[in-house]
């Protein structure tokens, strides 16, 4: 997911906002993950916009997709050049409002921005983890941001927010906490990868392990497999945009010349953007916790692991009531996964509304400003249970 | 959100039918008018269908449950008697497989509302028979090459049709309205001849 892709500023800010942080499972405490291996400590980042009302009632958790993190709104600093990756969503008056509603969102676990993952310290060596970290799924993500929301004091949620891979831990929330889960709101995400969206992950994933430089993931205070991770970033980015995006955005111009040098310099614009794609990436993100999060999505599947199989039976477990948006142009995710997911939840008899959007930009179009979904997430949170 | 003092006078005619409290399906709801009515003035529980992605936005944006897809397809997926009323408003003109959509509104709900404008009405038989050209009128405002209402429907084929498809009348309107109007009056006499709609209300035949 593209989250810090240059657009214009939305609306008013929430301001400045602090990325803190909370550390749990102690040793010999440690967290037992779905794999039954177990980690520990476990120090999570995130971040808080708003304030929890005296009933208790108004907090919204959003998760947000593989390579985001904590930082959904707002500057961490006064002279900071950029917001938080939701910014035009999240703010106040906005679509999810800040005057209204206390937002969290938290660096998911496995990841690198602040929260316990494969380039974390390994108590047990006292060196990075690397391999050593044990494979974390994604109800091992939601089970270690309940830990965090039972500690912040929160026992309901008004809503559960996330597109892509954040949808599926709002999937996993309503699931596990049905009786604290109010709404979800689940954008351009699916219960299961599809077999082309593991295919995309798998060889992203391969690109880095075939990067010298990656050795077996023990890189950490040498050279790092930045190529490999560059590559990666770049076959990601194709499935976020669409044909049509990408026609618009670089049709077969050329980059800062006139003709063909008939060489393999990044001649073509989309080459070019590509690569600087992948290069700024490298300096935000790491190698083994790309590895870890893609496996975690390409493991996920609802079905299977709440009703054997079965959407609906996995369904029958959950009580929100739901939200699902898709993107006309996402084609890693396209509409027909939403809409299995909604017959599902029709079959169940759960409160369900469904809109597909008409969007160019692909599976990113959740994260670029939209009238219409700022109108449908403002209308639908301010009408969960019949309020507003 | 503004809303209008009233809603058109067959979407009152249909609500004054749905008791407090009901599960209701409003197929092709539009931009939700008798739904947003019902929940907020009898206190039901609404769901809606409707394909275009604007009127979908705007209902949920009220508020409202509201699945965008195809009415002939979504109610394929609602189990047995989901629904007390199914609501089919000025919509069945435009449906290909009418028996079919019928069948499925008197399987997921206890009872079916359909209301369509009566193609009897005499202005209409007086434009074929005085004019000799496809009736145009102000509840059927297209030309016969873009219409999308591809049934003509009267009042009294529909009474017939109940016995083909076999569903049962319970209830029935005759009114005389224009589509945008709020005022309407119903009418007793002659309503195959004199009125601008027909409004039924239905059930399973065994009931």
């Amino acid at each position: 997911m593209s989250e810090y892709i240059e657009h214009d500023q939305v609306g008013k800010s929430v301001g400045l906002v602090e990325k803190k942080t909370f550390t749990f499972a102690q040793p010999p405490d440690e967290m037992i993950l779905e794999s039954g291996a177990r980690l520990g400590p476990v120090t999570l980042a995130y971040e808080t916009c708003g304030a929890l009302n005296a009933d208790q009632d108004n907090a919204i958790l959003i998760l947000h997709a593989f390579s985001g993190d904590a930082h959904v709104a707002g500057y961490h600093h006064a002279d900071d050049p950029r917001p938080g990756w939701w910014d035009f969503m999240v703010g106040p008056d906005k679509g999810i409002d800040t005057d209204r509603y206390f937002v969290i969102c938290v660096n998911i676990l496995g990841s690198c921005n602040g929260s316990t993952g494969p380039a974390s310290m390994n108590p047990a060596t006292g060196k990075e983890y690397g391999l050593e970290f044990p494979m974390v799924t994604i109800a091992d993500m939601v089970a270690a941001q309940k830990v965090l929301i039972d500690h912040l004091g929160v026992n309901k949620l008004h809503a559960v927010i996330g597109g892509s891979v954040g949808g599926m831990q709002a999937l996993e929330w309503a699931v596990r906490y049905p009786e604290m889960v109010e709404s979800a709101v689940l954008l351009a995400t699916t219960t299961r990868h599809s077999a082309q969206a593991i295919a995309f992950n798998e060889v992203a994933r391969q690109a880095i392990c075939a990067d010298p430089k990656w050795n077996q993931g023990d890189y950490y205070g040498t050279d790092r497999p930045d190529m490999g991770l560059a590559v990666a970033r770049m076959i990601g980015h194709i499935t976020y945009l669409s044909d049509e995006s990408m026609r618009l955005k670089f049709g077969r111009r050329l980059q800062d010349r006139a003709d063909f040098s008939f060489n393999f310099d990044a001649e073509f614009q989309v080459e070019s953007y590509l690569r600087y794609q992948g290069r700024k990436f490298v300096e935000r993100f790491d190698a083994n916790a790309f590895l870890y999060i893609t496996k975690a999505s390409d493991y996920y599947d609802f079905e299977r692991q709440h009703g054997n199989g079965s959407a609906v039976k996995a369904f029958s477990g959950t009580a929100a009531r739901f939200l699902v948006v898709s993107f006309t142009s996402d084609w890693l995710y396209p509409t027909y996964q939403s809409r299995a997911m909604v017959k599902a939840m029709k079959k169940t008899g759960l409160d369900v509304s469904f809109c597909e959007v008409e969007a160019r930009w692909g599976h990113d179009a959740f994260l670029l400003p939209s009238e219409r979904l700022t109108a449908l997430m403002k209308g639908f949170l301010g009408h969960v249970n019949g309020n507003g | 959100m503004a809303e209008p003092n009233g809603i058109r006078y067959d979407l009152r005619v249909v609500a004054s039918w749905i008791h407090p409290g009901a599960r209701v399906l409003g197929l092709g709801c539009g931009e939700g008018d008798l739904l947003y009515y019902l929940k907020t003035k009898k206190e039901v529980a609404c769901t809606g269908i409707e394909i275009d992605e604007a009127r979908v936005a705007h209902c949920i944006e009220r508020g409202l449950t509201v699945l965008q897809g195809d009415i002939n397809e979504e109610v394929q997926d609602y189990p047995n008697d989901t629904f007390d009323y199914v609501i089919l408003s000025q919509t069945l003109q435009q449906i290909y497989e009418p028996a079919d959509l019928i069948k499925s509104m008197l399987r997921i709900g206890k009872r079916a509302v359909v209301s369509f404008p009566n193609f009897s009405h005499w202005k209409i038989r007086t434009q074929l028979l005085l004019k000799g050209i496809a009736p145009v009128s102000r509840q059927l405002p297209y030309q016969w090459h873009n219409t999308p209402n591809i049934r003509v429907i009267t009042i009294k084929d529909f009474r017939r049709y109940a016995g083909e498809v076999g569903f049962k009348i319970l209830k029935e309107v005759a009114i005389n309205t224009n589509n945008h109007d709020r005022s309407g009056r119903i009418i007793n006499l002659f309503p195959n001849l004199r009125a601008s709609y027909g409004i039924f209300l239905i059930g399973k035949e065994s009931a």
